[in-house]
């Protein structure tokens, strides 16, 4: 049995494209009103909660200021994006994936067990005996698959007025339209938080093995 | 400091990359399939499906005018200084009769009042009491034909030397909320969102709401109108026709 199924590996690779798009591009449709409000409306500066900063080109997509430009990558990504999330979900239901590998059991939430998990990312040993990912990765990963990566879409929904009018509820569901840009950002940003640690600990954990496995499928030693 | 330097490095070159990619003719075709299956998919969902209505107690207490914001003509301040009493709007192109409107003809006509959330591109958003005739039943009174397919709003404004304009399909011009509004929170409206007249298109972006309205025409394609892509900005900037993402 390969370490990563086939679906996992290609929405993995899929997804990571799609997520940094749709940031990148992001951080160049928030340089258009660089501010957050609750609530329905907002377009006073004043009355915003947060002021975001100004996103330098290097870092947006186009790498120049163009709000039609960044919501041209936008509304081409979210398709390939949400689709694809769907897509794995259904096939990591159907397969067993979630229930085997990402599910925690009681025990795993006890705090000494949670205490050990983090003492042990301290010493950089991530190796959880008889399961696949230990806790924390359980923990985060679930955090991203199934709260996350949905409230993206939720929340892009809720801000778009064609959705707004076939679903009203999308908006409500946050207090209205800023509530949901500003959780859109929010989410945006615990993201990108995941992805720099992701990545960091890929970097500790051997990441020509890990890069290799999340490609050609490796081999599970666990079975 | 070096990492960082190397950070930057790499997603610089990424998003260099993307740019090119996204001026490519390759890359507009995939925008517009996508775009073209939001739309396909919002319709879907719901049709006719209504944009939220709020209540007095939500209008903003300012609204707030964006894109043009006056129409810097000798006509139009002689038409302002005599609250524009003599203000036509043409219903013209494909239609049985076509017609010019004054305000007082347009007032005559069976009223709708909504309070809307506007929702700006930029990603702001306010909330303001409208009121005007349908363009339905403006469309209806001039007979139009059955082999239009969009409406064409010719406004008076002005933003760097070329007018403005837009357009909706038939889905968007018949909707039961797609006003031609005189009024803005029980008042005329101001000359910063649009005076005398502005398109109210409830389910698409701000920049679909045509102000300074003097004109409707309907087409058979926007091919030929002006710059061929349906709107000011979709022409100049590459804003998406449909708006409703």
């Amino acid at each position: 049995m390969k370490r990563h199924a086939l679906i996992t590996r290609l929405w993995h690779w899929i997804n990571a494209l799609s997520v940094i798009v749709l940031f990148l591009s992001g951080l160049n449709i928030s340089n258009a009103h660089r501010h957050l409000y609750w609530g329905e409306a907002g377009y006073e500066p004043r009355d915003a909660w947060f002021h975001v900063m100004r996103f330098p080109g290097w870092m947006t997509i186009p790498d120049y200021y163009s709000l039609a430009g960044a919501r041209d990558w936008h509304v081409v990504f979210t398709w390939i994006f949400a689709v694809s999330l769907l897509l794995f979900m259904i096939g990591s239901l159907a397969s067993g994936h979630f229930r085997r590998d990402l599910a925690t059991r009681w025990r795993e939430w006890h705090p000494a067990s949670i205490g050990a998990d983090i003492a042990n990312h301290l010493k950089f040993q991530f190796h959880s005996a008889g399961s696949k990912y230990n806790f924390l990765q359980k923990a985060s990963y679930g955090l991203v698959i199934f709260v996350a990566l949905p409230l993206m879409i939720v929340t892009g929904m809720g801000m778009s007025p064609g959705m707004d009018a076939a679903a009203p509820w999308l908006g409500e569901l946050f207090g209205g339209r800023q509530s949901a840009r500003s959780v859109h950002f929010l989410c945006a940003f615990a993201l990108s938080v995941f992805f720099f640690v992701h990545v960091l600990l890929v970097l500790l954990s051997g990441p020509v093995g890990q890069m290799r496995d999340m490609i050609t499928g490796g081999r599970d030693e666990a079975a | 400091m070096k990492r960082r330097n190397v950070l930057a490095g790499i997603a610089a070159a990424f998003t260099a990359g993307c740019t090119k990619i996204g001026e490519t003719e390759w890359f507009g075709g995939v925008v517009r399939t996508a775009e073209g299956m939001h739309r396909s998919a919002q319709r879907a969902l719901g049709r006719p499906a209504m944009a939220p209505e709020f209540t007095r107690a939500d209008v903003s207490p300012f609204f707030r005018g964006n894109g043009s914001t006056d129409v810097d003509t000798p006509e139009y301040r002689a038409a302002a200084a005599e609250g524009f009493a003599g203000w036509l709007l043409g219903v013209t192109g494909l239609v049985e009769h076509p017609l010019s409107l004054s305000l007082d003809a347009l007032r005559a006509l069976p009223q709708r009042t909504q309070i809307t959330r506007h929702n700006c591109v930029e990603g702001w958003s306010a909330i303001a009491e409208w009121t005007g005739p349908q363009l339905a039943s403006i469309l209806h009174a001039a007979g139009v034909k059955p082999e239009a397919k969009y409406i064409v709003f010719h406004c008076a404004d002005e933003l760097k030397g070329a007018r403005y304009y837009e357009s909706v399909d038939m889905d968007d011009a018949l909707h039961p909320q797609t006003i031609v509004a005189h009024l803005l929170n029980g008042q005329p409206l101001p000359v910063l969102n649009g005076a005398p007249l502005r398109l109210r298109v409830e389910r698409q972006l701000g920049y679909k709401h045509a102000k300074y309205l003097t004109g409707i025409e309907a087409v058979a394609s926007l091919a030929e109108v002006e710059g061929g892509k349906g709107g000011y900005w979709e022409d100049r900037v590459g804003y998406q026709w449909y708006a409703g993402i």
